[in-house]
This record gives C-alpha cells, sequence and structure tokens, in this order.
C-alpha cells in the first residue's frame, strides 16, 4: 500500500475548510500549521484572477527530511507515510532545513518537529484524513497509489499529462499530486510577496522558533521545575508583541 | 502603480501565513566557528611537527590539545542549546539514524572530543604536575601513559578531516537550502578550519622560532585567499539553482547581510592575507596576533551570513 494526495486545483475554492479542520483534528498551535490554502492573484488588471493552492507534507518516497533526522523521530510507516514521533525527537531542526517545501514547524507547545502525518491515526482506524472530509467540493482526493482502481489511481490516469508535483528537480519523488496547477501556483520562487496587497496586512508570526516560553534556559530547566502552560492568550501576546514582527528564529 | 510593474508571469501572494524565518541562527553559527578552531589546531600541529623539530614549538605540545579541548567543548555546548529538546540529545546514541550527517558527525566528534581529552590529560600532566589539583586522577593516568600522546596523534589527524567536514554533509543534507552544496562547503570547511587553526596556534606562538612562525603566516595567508576565492565565486557566480541565485540577488540588492558579508571578507580574509604574506618576509607578532583576531572575527561574520541567507526564502 502506498497512501497518496491529490489536489484538483480547478476545484478548489479557497474555502480553507480542509485548513480548519486539520488544525482541529490534529490541534495545531497557533502561528503553526500543516496545511494551508495559499492564495495568490495573477494577471494584471483587469484581467486577474484568484487562484488557490492547498499545501501540505508531499509525504516524499525519498524524504530528505527522514534522511536527516539523527534519531528517526521521522519514519516511513509500512503505508508510505512519513510519520513523526515527537516523544524522541530532540528538536534539532534538521528536518526543517531538509524539507524543501518548508512542511514542517516546531510545535510551540511541546517544542518538537511536527508536520502532517496524512492523519495516520485516522487511517488507522480505517477513517479519511480531516481535511478530505471537510472538503465541500472533494477536492482533495486521498487512496492507495498501488491499487489501480481507487479513486486516486483513477483520477491520475485520467489526467495523466497534467499530473504534477511540486518541485521534481529536488528529487524527492513525492506521493502528492496536484491537477490544474503550473508554476505559477507550484513555484514559490514565481511569487512576489508585497507587503500592502496581503488580504490581511502585517501579519506576524512568534518570534520564536518552537515554544516562546522556552527560552534557552527554561529548556533545561523545564523537566524540573515546570513552566506556566501555554494557552491560544499567551501565543497571541507573544505574536503581537511589539518587537516580535519579522525577527529571526532566535532560538 | 504595482499591477502594471508585476510581470505577467509572475503572481501576487494575497493571502498565507508568514515566511519562518531563521530557525538555525548565530547559535549554530558559534557551533561551527568553534569547531573549525579544535579541528583546524590539530590539522597545525600535526603540519607544524612534520615541519619542524618540536623544540622549534616548545609549548605546542600543551597548547594544541588545551585549545581543542576548549574549543570543542564550546562546540558541543552550542550543539546543545541549541536543540528544543537537549536532555534528548541521548537519543543520538541509543537511537542512532545512520543516514544522518547529524548523527554521525555528533559520533565522531564525541570520540575526537574523546581523544583530544586524554592528550591534553598527557600533555598538562606532564607540563603542570600540580594542575588542577594534586593527586587528579585523570593527569596521573596521563603522566602514567606519555606514550600514548605519539601513537594517539595520527588518528587524531585522520579523524579530525570527518569531523571538519561533516557539517557540510549535514548543509548537503539541508536540501532545502540549495546555497549549501556539499563539494563547495566541505572545501570551505577544510579551509575554515585551517584558517581558524593557524590564527589561535598564532596568539600562543609567541615563544617559537621564526621558522615555525613563518609557517604558520603561510597557512593564514593560503588559507585566507582560497576562502577569500571560493566565497567570491559561490558569491557572484552561483549559477546552480533559480533558489541560490534568488537568494544571492537578495542579498547582493543591499541590506544587512550584504554589510556584514562584506566586513567578513575585509576583516576575515583580505587584511588577514596581506599581514600573513609580509609577515612571512619581516616577522612581526604584534602584528600577526592582529590579523589570528581580525581572521576569528571575520570568519566568524562570513559563516554567519552564509548559514542565515538561505533560510531567508520561501520555500512553498
Ligand atoms: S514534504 Fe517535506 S516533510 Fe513531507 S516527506 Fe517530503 S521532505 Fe519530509
Ligand atoms: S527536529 Fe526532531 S524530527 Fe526533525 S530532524 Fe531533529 S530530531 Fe528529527
Ligand atoms: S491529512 Fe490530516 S494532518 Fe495532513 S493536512 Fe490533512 S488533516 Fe492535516
Amino acid at each position: 500500500m502506498k497512501l497518496g494526495f491529490l489536489v484538483d486545483l480547478n476545484l478548489c475554492m479557497g474555502c480553507k475548510g480542509c485548513e480548519i479542520a486539520c488544525k482541529v483534528e490534529n490541534e495545531v498551535p497557533l502561528s503553526t500549521w500543516r496545511l494551508r490554502v495559499k492564495y495568490i492573484d495573477l494577471g494584471i488588471f483587469p484581467d486577474t484572477s484568484r487562484s488557490f493552492t492547498p499545501l501540505r507534507c508531499n509525504h516524499c518516497e525519498s524524504a530528505p527530511c527522514e534522511r536527516i533526522c539523527p534519531v528517526s523521530a521521522l519514519h516511513y510507516l509500512e503505508n508510505g507515510i512519513v510519520n513523526i514521533d515527537s516523544a524522541r525527537c530532540i528538536g534539532c531542526a534538521g528536518c526543517m532545513m531538509a524539507c524543501p517545501y518548508g512542511a514542517i514547524y516546531m510545535d510551540p507547545e511541546t517544542n518538537t518537529a511536527d508536520k502532517c502525518t496524512y492523519c495516520a491515526h485516522r487511517i488507522e482506524s480505517g477513517m479519511m484524513p480531516a481535511c478530505v472530509v471537510a472538503c465541500p467540493v472533494e477536492a482533495n482526493i486521498f487512496g492507495d497509489l498501488e491499487d489501480d482502481h481507487s479513486n486516486i489511481s483513477l483520477y491520475i490516469m485520467e489526467h495523466r499529462g497534467a499530473v504534477q508535483v511540486r518541485k521534481p528537480e529536488k528529487h524527492t519523488s513525492p506521493t502528492h499530486f496536484y491537477v490544474g496547477g503550473g508554476n505559477q501556483t507550484l513555484n514559490p520562487l514565481a511569487h512576489q510577496r508585497i507587503e500592502g496587497y496581503n488580504l490581511f496586512n502585517n501579519i506576524t508570526h512568534l518570534d520564536h522558533v518552537g515554544d516562546k516560553n522556552h527560552g534557552i534556559l527554561d529548556r533545561f530547566l523545564a523537566p524540573f521545575v515546570g513552566h506556566d502552560a501555554l494557552d491560544n492568550k499567551s501565543l497571541i501576546e507573544s505574536a503581537t508583541s511589539e518587537d516580535s514582527h519579522e525577527q529571526e528564529g532566535g532560538h | 502603480m504595482v499591477e502594471s510593474t508585476i510581470h505577467a508571469t509572475q503572481a501576487v501572494v494575497t493571502l498565507d501565513v508568514p515566511i519562518q524565518g531563521i530557525v538555525w541562527g548565530s547559535i549554530i553559527t558559534v557551533n561551527m566557528w568553534a569547531k573549525s578552531i579544535g579541528t583546524g589546531v590539530v590539522f597545525l600541529a600535526s603540519f607544524l611537527w612534520f615541519r619542524h623539530s618540536k623544540e622549534d614549538m616548545p609549548n605546542l605540545k600543551w597548547t594544541m590539545p588545551v585549545i581543542a579541548f576548549l574549543a570543542l567543548n564550546v562546540f558541543l555546548l552550542f550543539t546543545l542549546i541549541d536543540l528544543h529538546q537537549p536532555y534528548r540529545m541521548v537519543n543520538i546514541f541509543l537511537h542512532p539514524h545512520w543516514t544522518s550527517s547529524i548523527t554521525v558527525g555528533a559520533w565522531l566528534a564525541s570520540i575526537f572530543l574523546g581523544l583530544v581529552s586524554v592528550l591534553m590529560f598527557i600533555a598538562v600532566g606532564e607540563k603542570f604536575p600540580g594542575v588542577p589539583f594534586k593527586g587528579c586522577l585523570l593527569t596521573k593516568f596521563g603522566r602514567n601513559n606519555a606514550g600514548l600522546y605519539e601513537k594517539i596523534m595520527p588518528f587524531l589527524v585522520f579523524l579530525a578531516i570527518p569531523v571538519t567536514t561533516y557539517t557540510a554533509i549535514i548543509m548537503a543534507q539541508a536540501s532545502a537550502r540549495e546555497l549549501w552544496q556539499a563539494p563547495t562547503e566541505v572545501m570551505q570547511m577544510m579551509w575554515a578550519a585551517l584558517l581558524a587553526g593557524s590564527a589561535a596556534l598564532i596568539f600562543v606562538s609567541s615563544s617559537w622560532t621564526k621558522e615555525a612562525r613563518k609557517d604558520l603566516s603561510l597557512v593564514l595567508a593560503l588559507s585566507t585567499f582560497f576562502s577569500f576565492g571560493m566565497y567570491m565565486s559561490e558569491y557572484f557566480f552561483s549559477f546552480k539553482s533559480a533558489e541560490a541565485e534568488a537568494i544571492l540577488a537578495y542579498v547582493h540588492a543591499g541590506g544587512s547581510y550584504n554589510i556584514e558579508f562584506w566586513i567578513g571578507m575585509v576583516l576575515g580574509f583580505i587584511i588577514p592575507f596581506f599581514i600573513a604574506v609580509g609577515n612571512m618576509k619581516s616577522d612581526n607578532k604584534t602584528l600577526l596576533n592582529f590579523a589570528a583576531l581580525l581572521a576569528l572575527v571575520g570568519l566568524f561574520l562570513v559563516k554567519d551570513v552564509w548559514l542565515k541567507i538561505p533560510q531567508m526564502l520561501p520555500l512553498s
């Protein structure tokens, strides 16, 4: 069995239902994401269009994140999922440097790396990933790539020649495909990020990779003295504090 | 108006998460910088002992392992504090994943530090019998096994090569950052080790013969020259990938990283090169110490820029 994803960008309407479903299902903390829907605007006024691209881990068959992980916290499951064992992760961030798609984040609550797991816990109990269930237009197609009769295999057959992956030049062999995409949707270098042209401007991020409340000393002391529990309020405060914008990871 | 200046093939991002920013920051720079000193002094010591008699560098036997020991401990400390789960560092030894250069490097560096420590116990035990205190078992062990020094040294030099270069392989394995490519990074790490090793030994070379110091100047001159050459060719002619080009174009456009890079180039490579070349003719210890200091500061700045700039690029 080799599980895979396919997103039909012709169907995606950018509702972000999958994004929210993923956040809720996997309790993804503020300022981090496993799946996001990116909006880009194309063309020159008045001939313009908006395009939406859901982005998540590609569960690469030749995954650089798995290769670089010094303790096998990132590992393959038999069904092809690149899973992560946060209890083993040492938080070296090597995987964040290795994933060419920026799919990994440092969880601010556990101070360990995390990412989309193709909802491995749901698959195990025979359910579909949360983001697939939430999609109102069935733009997310999930299934076994080795089964010729699975939805995803049939979809790939039907659209052969038009099925793409992100950054094929990285030789990662993603098991996550797109239909209806192009250079502009899938290549981040074809995008401009111009302040003032976002739907929301001044978007900030935590000034710390991982938990701001775990300074270097806290990381050593936490097992003995504990630390204040993190909640969304403290995360918002740290994200909106005056000097947090555009700072280095500072870890 | 921006609408009319955007190229038709370009898209404008209108809703997205912020770019993550720098994940491997200056802590990792200190890590690489200190490791360069730690392995560099081993290379230099073996080179000098090959070229000169031991009496030409009377304090080298104990200063080399002491400098290496201190530098490697700084390196390991900064490796540890960079981890988000520092106590789990032990997992690298309990659950090693051998495809990872981080694992291989951690094991090799630990063995390397172990051997350097033995050399230090032997040399310090011999030279300063009362240090750190009378009856210290480690220095006593060193004194009783003084013959080990010569036996360990060849292994140490051999081991210093992968310990110097494994970070380059980590950077190559960090395949999201196209600027870091294995062949150039490996050579840059080697030159950095020779540069840092010669610079560190210059500080303790005042009692050495002129000829020995001249050799230090020679290595400093060569390593600054080739480091500079490699960075320049990477900086201006990195046509390897669209991503490397994009990130260098961003730095070329100016900004703090551009300034830091050029300060590093001038302080770390250009000025020390000329001082070192000059010093091969006329032996000026003060000037050579100054060059060594500049080289170490400049090396840090350049490594810092090179580490951070590829992380400015959006990956998705
Ligand atoms: S997309 Fe990134 S995180 Fe996911 S398997 Fe590939 S390299 Fe790993
Ligand atoms: S941060 Fe964790 S999962 Fe990522 S490479 Fe390091 S140990 Fe592995
Ligand atoms: S498969 Fe699960 S973890 Fe992955 S993006 Fe969908 S909901 Fe999130």
